[in-house]
Parts: C-alpha cells; structure tokens; sequence
C-alpha cells in the first residue's frame, strides 16, 4: 500500500516534468501575444464604459524583467533591481524587515531539495503573512507535501495564485541532492 | 512469463497516468492565455444587486505596494472569498476604500472602474491555479 502511493507520488512528479518541459517550450512564441488586451480576455467586459480607462497588461508589463511563467514578470529581479519601487505601508512609520535565512526542504523523494529564501520573500511580505499561520517558525513543525501544495496549501497559497507557478518546480527544488553547501537551516 | 507480464501491465498503466498527468498539468499552464495571472473576481453581491463584477488585477497594484500592505497592514486574508467585502464598508474607507478615497488613489465614485467584469462570472482567482481550500466559496 504504501510503495504504491511511493508510486503514484513518483509517477504523478514525473508527469509534472514532463508537462514542464513540453511547456517549457513554448513561452516564446507565446510571450508577445500572451498579456491579452482587457476587451479580449474573457473577464472584462467589452462593453463596460471605462474600459478604455484601465490599462491593458501589455503596457506595464513588458517593459519589466521577463520571466516565462505566471503573468511573465521576474518580479524578484524587478525589485532587486528597483524596476518598481512598491510601497511598504499607507503609514509612514512602519519598518520592512528583510530576513537573509535560508530554510533547507529535504523530504523531496528523487527531487532536487527545497531551498526557501527568506529574503526574497520579506522584500514583498512581513512576517505575519506566513508565522505563525501558514507556517510555524518553529522548523521541523510543519508537515506538508507536495499534494498538499499542489491542493493550494502551504507554499501553494500564494504560488500558483499570484506568485510565480508550482510548473516552475525547479525554482523551488533548487538544490541537487548532493549539494555539499548547507543553509543556515535544515528542515 | 506471469512475471513479464506483471511488467507490461504496470508500464501500461503508469504510461498512461503519465499521459493524464502532463495532459491535465498542460491545460493548467495553457489556460493562463486567458485572463491575466492573479486577477481576482469578486461576485458575491454585486451581479446580484444590479452591477457587474468587480475584477481586482494583482499585476497593476503590486507595481505599485507590497503584499503586506493590502494582507497584513488592510487586513485581506489571503485566500480569494475569505473576505466578506461589502460597498458601504469601501464608502466607509475599509477594503479598497482604504485607497480608492480620492487620496491614495481614484474614488469609490468611479463605479465602472472596478465593476468591469462580464456578467455571469464566478468569483474567484483566475489565470492561475486557483486555490482549493476550505476558504473557497
Ligand atoms: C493599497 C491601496 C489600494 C487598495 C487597497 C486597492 N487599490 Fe486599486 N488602485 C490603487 C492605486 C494607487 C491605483 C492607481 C490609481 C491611479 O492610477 O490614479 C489603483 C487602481 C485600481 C484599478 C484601475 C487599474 C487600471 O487599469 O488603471 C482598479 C480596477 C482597482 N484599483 C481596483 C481595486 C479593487 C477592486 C480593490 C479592492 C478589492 C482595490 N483596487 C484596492 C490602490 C489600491
Ligand atoms: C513567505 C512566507 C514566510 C515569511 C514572510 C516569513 N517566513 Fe519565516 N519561515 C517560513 C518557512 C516556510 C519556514 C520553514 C518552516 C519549517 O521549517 O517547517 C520559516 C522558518 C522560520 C524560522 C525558523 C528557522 C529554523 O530555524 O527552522 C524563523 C526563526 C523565521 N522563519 C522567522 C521569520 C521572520 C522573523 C520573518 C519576518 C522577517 C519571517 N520568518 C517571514 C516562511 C516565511
Ligand atoms: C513553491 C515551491 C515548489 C514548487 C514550485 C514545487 N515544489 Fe515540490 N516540494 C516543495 C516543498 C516545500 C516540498 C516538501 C518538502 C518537505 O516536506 O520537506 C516538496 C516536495 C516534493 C516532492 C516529495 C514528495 C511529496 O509529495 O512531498 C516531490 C516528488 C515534488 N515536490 C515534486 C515537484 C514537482 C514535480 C514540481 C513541479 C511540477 C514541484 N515539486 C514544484 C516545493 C515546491
Ligand atoms: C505568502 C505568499 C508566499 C508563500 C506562502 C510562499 N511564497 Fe515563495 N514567493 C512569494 C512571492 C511574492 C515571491 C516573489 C516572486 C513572484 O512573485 O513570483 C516568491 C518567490 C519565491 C522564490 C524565488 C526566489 C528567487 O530568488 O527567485 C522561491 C524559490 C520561493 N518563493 C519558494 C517558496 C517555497 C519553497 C515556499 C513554501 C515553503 C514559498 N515560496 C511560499 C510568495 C510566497
Ligand atoms: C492592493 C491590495 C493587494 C495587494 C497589494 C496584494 N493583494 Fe493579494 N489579494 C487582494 C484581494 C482584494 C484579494 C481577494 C480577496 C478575496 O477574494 O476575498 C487577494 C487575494 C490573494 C490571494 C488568495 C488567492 C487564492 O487563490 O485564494 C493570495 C494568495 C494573494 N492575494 C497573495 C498576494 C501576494 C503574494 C501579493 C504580493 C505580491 C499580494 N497578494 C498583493 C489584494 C491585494
Ligand atoms: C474600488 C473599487 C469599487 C468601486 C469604485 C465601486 N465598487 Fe461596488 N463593490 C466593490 C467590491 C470589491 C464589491 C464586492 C463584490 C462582491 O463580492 O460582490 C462591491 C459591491 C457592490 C455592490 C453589491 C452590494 C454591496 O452592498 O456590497 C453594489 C450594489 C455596488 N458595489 C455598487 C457600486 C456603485 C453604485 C459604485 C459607484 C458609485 C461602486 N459600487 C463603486 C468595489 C468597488
């Protein structure tokens, strides 16, 4: 029984990779007719009257970092690089806190390991966005997998919603299993 | 040979999950073609009361603020529904009236702006995979 959910873990992540690649492919030729005007993207309405008042994707996006999933923007790099520069607060006094942590995934099968960076993460989100709801600080607390993400849990919450998409899986399993280089934590 | 075909009988079948798989995880990243990665359809009320949806684009204001003003220091939960967003608490400054105040940004006389969507459509995040948790309407 439990070889055989073993199975349909390894079978279901390989065609992931599968799906991957095959996508992997395509972004190209996708990438100039993928931000749809507003009028043709089957969630606005044509005959709205502002419409004409609301900016069309295109126009804002594709002069940002380009990225080949999601809504195609490297929104890490266009931070870093201060491409957009978004407010931290309505309130003139609140501080951001960036946290340079790793936190080091491991129980991944075959996979690449997981690597969450913390700093990435604090340069968009405070810490009460994922502690101690999403996430408990305390390491080795949360149990989740690749289901449960895939079922819009945990790191699923916000990747494959508005963060970059769970196709991405290398993005996320980033280190090779014989990767000697230890994060600050291992999970 | 009972061996052997235990064999073939198991890449048939796993062959063909694969197919399943990469099938349903291709439609995945092919229908973000559609509506921009992120937007937020929010249709609880407002089809109902004689207005067209409202559609919340995430690109267009996270060029703008971090995800931490609108779901920590506004107070969103982040899950699409989980928000119980009422027209006279937006008149009242809470939601998006936090902004759309004739201060930060435009108006909540600007009906049209934010009721956009076509009618008829479902509440809920689009252009991605939506999420599938217990918050879902
Ligand atoms: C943190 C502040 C903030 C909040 C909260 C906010 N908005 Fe906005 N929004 C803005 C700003 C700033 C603009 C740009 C205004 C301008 O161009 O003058 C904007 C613009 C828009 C636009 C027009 C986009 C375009 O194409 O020009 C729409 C539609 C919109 N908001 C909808 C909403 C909805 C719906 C909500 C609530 C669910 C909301 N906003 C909450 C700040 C906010
Ligand atoms: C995007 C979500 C997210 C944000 C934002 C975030 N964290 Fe974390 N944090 C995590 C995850 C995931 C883990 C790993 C949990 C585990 O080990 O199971 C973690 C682990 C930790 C740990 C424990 C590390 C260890 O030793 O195992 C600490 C301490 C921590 N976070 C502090 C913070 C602080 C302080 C902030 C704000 C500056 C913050 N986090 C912001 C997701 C987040
Ligand atoms: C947003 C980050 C992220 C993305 C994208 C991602 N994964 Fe994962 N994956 C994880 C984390 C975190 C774990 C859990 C590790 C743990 O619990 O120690 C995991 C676990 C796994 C496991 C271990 C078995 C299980 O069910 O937990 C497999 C297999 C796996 N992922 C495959 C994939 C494949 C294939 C893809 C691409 C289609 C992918 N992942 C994309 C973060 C991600
Ligand atoms: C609260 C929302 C949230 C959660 C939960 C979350 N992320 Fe992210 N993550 C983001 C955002 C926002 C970015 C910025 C990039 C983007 O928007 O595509 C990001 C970026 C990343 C990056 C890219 C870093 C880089 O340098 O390019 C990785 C890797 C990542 N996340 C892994 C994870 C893993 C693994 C988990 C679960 C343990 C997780 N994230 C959970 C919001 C989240
Ligand atoms: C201007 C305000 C605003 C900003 C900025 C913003 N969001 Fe949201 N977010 C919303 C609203 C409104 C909803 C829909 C809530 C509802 O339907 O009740 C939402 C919903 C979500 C959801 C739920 C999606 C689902 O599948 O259920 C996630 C995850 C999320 N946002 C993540 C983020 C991340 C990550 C960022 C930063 C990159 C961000 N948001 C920036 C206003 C915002
Ligand atoms: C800043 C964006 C925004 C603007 C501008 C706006 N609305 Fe709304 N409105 C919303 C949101 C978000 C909802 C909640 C949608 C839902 O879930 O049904 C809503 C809901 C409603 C509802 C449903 C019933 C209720 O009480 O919530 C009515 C009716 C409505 N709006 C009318 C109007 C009218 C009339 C105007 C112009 C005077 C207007 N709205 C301008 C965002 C906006």
């Amino acid at each position: 029984m439990k070889r055989c959910v073993a199975k349909q873990i390894f079978v279901l992540s390989m065609g992931l990779i599968i799906a991957q690649t095959t996508c992997g492919v395509e972004p190209a030729s996708q990438a100039s007719s993928f931000w749809l005007p507003l009028a043709q993207d089957e969630l606005h309405d044509p005959t709205d009257p502002a419409l004409n008042l609301l900016q069309n994707p295109a126009k804002a996006l594709s002069i940002l970092p380009r990225d080949g999933a999601g809504d195609q923007v490297n929104w890490v790099e266009a931070i870093e690089d201060n491409n957009i520069r978004p407010s931290v607060t309505l309130h003139s006094n609140t501080q951001v806190e960036i946290l340079d942590l790793d936190v080091l995934f491991r129980n991944t099968d075959e996979m690449n390991m997981v690597n969450f960076p913390h700093k990435q993460h604090t340069e968009w989100l405070v810490c009460s966005n994922c502690h101690e709801g999403i996430f408990k600080s305390k390491g080795g607390t949360n149990k989740f997998g690749m289901f449960d993400i895939l079922n819009g849990e945990s790191c699923g919450r916000c990747h494959g919603a508005v963060a970059f998409p769970l196709t991405e899986c290398n993005r996320c399993h980033s280190v090779p299993r014989t990767s000697t280089a230890a994060p600050a934590t291992v999970n | 040979m009972k061996r052997r075909r235990n064999c073939l009988s198991f890449l048939i079948r796993h062959v063909a999950q694969l197919f399943v798989f990469s099938g349903a995880l291709l439609l995945l990243t092919l229908a973000p073609a559609q509506a921009e990665y992120g937007d937020v359809v929010l249709n609880k009320r407002a089809e109902k009361a004689g207005m067209r949806p409202v559609i919340f684009p995430h690109w267009f204001h996270r060029i703008r603020f971090k995800c931490n003003v609108c779901h920590s220091e506004i107070g969103f939960k982040m899950r699409a529904g989980a928000n119980d967003i009422r027209m006279a608490g937006i008149l009242n400054g809470k939601f998006c009236g936090a902004c759309h105040n004739n201060q930060i940004a435009w108006g909540a006389e600007n009906c049209h702006l934010c009721h956009s969507g076509l009618p008829g459509l479902k509440s809920g995040i689009r252009g991605g995979n939506a999420t599938d948790g217990p918050g879902k309407w």
